[in-house]
């Protein structure tokens, strides 16, 4: 019987391969549990609330009622902070990318990720002792002059701390996330399309506006969802800064709550069915940021022929 | 619809080195014009200064005159986006835009400057620079499609028809068909025969043979060594730089004793 050489195998090489797969699967397999146990935890802790008698529920009117002014308040307050947020965030990165000197591009980049590194506390406290009392003024003047919008009804609030506040400062904390990222992709571009626009008489911007943008189009919006997740989910700035109430229209007058400030400030005095529904407003929230993530993907993939992978 | 260039004593530094020195080039209108050379010699340095594509890197800058029609591209004013859109290029790797429609390519151009065409006038053009480019009956069905989509050589057709479609003067091509298959470097150099009817092409290449059968001129760019300047070593019809060189270091090169 003749034995093919080709079979003995080269012994320490294998193991190492070994090693490394298992590590790396044992890795991936550690999210996955972790991620399980959550979404786990959540379910069954917010099965009591949402099967409880309407009257047990804070309110009085069961828990839709309950937590559907907090939904929509987080939601607006995470909208303004993108409205803001994005297109400066945008301007920044290409500013760094695309225009700015060498060595004040790369100083500036580092003082945007500063920006990130500021612990959240602190931007309530800022927000809360500095920027309410500053804004206020803007605030009157938006209730004398475009009250007739809904958005923007007097009486102003006369502290300034107001959900518009709290967006504008979610907006400051968001700028970080998506100008780096949003950096990162635009130097990305390849030199090759950049070199093909400016080639047809191009100037700088439309050669962003024909090369760069498109190209990074995807890594925008994943940019965007990432600093929703972090506005969506913010708990100490709004909690500090909002003067939080019931769902009013108006966004420079009190009022309105946002689902992480609210089980933040609410949760170390609850007890019994108090505790089941501030976790059911959780199991709200991560249900929300899922939604936006697989919304950002399916925008990605849409125009997925078209993308520059191919 | 098309000018000659000449190029008067052109020093191309990169911050203070100087990687092409003191060039003089008279290139006829309505002719394709080859580079040939060893690498690092300089000549897609020296053909990117002839539209001012070699700014793009940082540091680069030029000294000299290169006169378009008597008109110099680096006269006090003059705006480098202007001067792009009279000279056209090609570069070594086919770059159509992944984002754009093969129609929204050729496009590309025209559509810059806030320039508006009516959707008529842009069919007829799309139409007109595919046919230019040989590329027409094979893309007629797609043209919404991704220009990424298309083979290589295709691809490469298609950067032409962007360029031929803003109705440039000169079409610079640098290296085009270095990454081709045979096959379809044979359509784009079938392709350059016919754009020297209209437009004054000038062409980088590192394949002789390509050079011998599409060009009417031929310059030879050399380097001493590394470190020093490339220079323009002769310049004269293909026919003689092939088969009669006059200087020795022309003939070495193109018959393959080259260091």
């Amino acid at each position: 019987m003749t034995t093919n050489s080709l079979t003995t195998s080269q012994g320490a090489g294998r193991a190492g391969d070994k090693v490394f797969s298992g590590a790396a699967m044992a890795a991936g397999c550690l999210i996955l549990a972790v991620l399980f146990g959550v979404a786990l935890f959540l379910v069954v802790q917010a099965i009591p609330a949402l099967t409880a008698p309407a009257g047990d529920i804070q309110g009085g009117n069961g828990f839709f009622a309950y937590i559907a002014p907090i939904v929509v308040g987080t939601l607006i307050a995470a909208v303004i902070a993108l409205v803001i947020a994005t297109p400066v965030a945008i301007g920044v990165a290409l500013f760094i990318s695309h225009y700015a000197p060498r060595r004040l591009a790369s100083g500036l980049g580092y003082v945007v990720d500063l920006l990130a590194a500021i612990p959240s506390v602190v931007y309530g406290a800022w927000g809360a002792a500095f920027l309410a009392k500053e804004i206020s003024p803007a605030y009157d003047w938006l209730a004398t002059y475009l009250g007739w919008i809904p958005i923007f009804e007097g009486p102003a609030s006369a502290t300034g701390k107001t959900i518009l506040t709290a967006g504008i400062v979610l907006s400051v904390m968001v700028l970080p996330i998506i100008t780096s990222l949003s950096r990162e992709i635009f130097l990305q571009t390849p030199k090759l399309h950049e070199e093909a626009a400016l080639a047809l008489g191009a100037t700088r911007w439309e050669m962003i506006k024909m090369a760069v943008l498109p190209f990074g189009r995807p890594g925008i919006i994943s940019a965007i969802m990432l600093g929703l997740g972090r506005a969506l989910g913010e708990t100490m700035a709004v909690a500090l800064v909002l003067s939080s109430g019931v769902l009013t229209a108006s966004l420079i007058q009190s009022g309105n709550q946002t689902i992480a400030a609210e089980i933040a400030l609410n949760f170390p005095e609850a007890s019994g069915i108090k505790v089941n529904t501030l976790i059911a407003a959780g199991l709200v929230l991560f249900v929300i940021t899922l939604g936006v993530n697989m919304i950002a993907r399916w925008i990605i993939t849409r125009h997925k022929e078209f993308s520059g992978a191919n | 619809m098309s000018k000659r260039i000449d190029v008067k004593d052109l020093n191309v530094y990169y911050g203070n080195f100087l990687a092409v020195e003191d060039v003089n080039i008279n290139i006829q209108a309505k002719s394709v014009t080859a580079f040939i050379g060893p690498s690092g010699c300089g000549k897609s340095t020296f053909l990117r200064t002839l539209n001012r594509m070699h700014e793009v890197l940082p540091g680069a800058r030029v000294e000299g005159e290169v006169l378009l029609d008597g008109d110099n591209l680096y006269g006090p004013g003059v705006d480098p986006v202007t001067v792009r859109t009279q000279v056209g290029m090609v570069f070594q790797r086919p770059n159509p835009f992944p984002t754009m429609s093969i129609r929204d390519n050729v496009l590309a151009g025209v559509k810059l400057n806030n320039k508006k065409i009516s959707k008529g006038a842009a069919d007829a053009l799309v139409e007109k620079s595919l046919v230019g480019a040989n590329l027409w009956n094979e893309v007629k069905d797609r043209l919404d499609k991704p220009g990424s989509g298309l083979s290589g050589g295709q691809q490469q057709r298609l950067c032409i028809a962007r360029a031929i479609a803003v109705e440039p003067q000169v079409i610079l091509m640098d290296e085009p068909c270095s990454a081709l298959d045979p096959i379809s470097t044979l359509a784009v150099e079938d392709l350059i025969n016919e754009l020297k009817d209209q437009y004054t092409v000038v062409i980088v290449t590192h394949n002789m043979q390509q050079a011998a059968r599409v060009s009417d001129k031929t310059a030879f760019f050399n380097i001493a060594g590394t470190g020093k300047p490339g220079k323009l070593i002769e310049f004269a019809d293909t026919t003689s730089i092939f088969n009669n060189p006059a200087q020795k270091a022309t003939e070495d090169y193109v018959s393959g004793r080259f260091g």
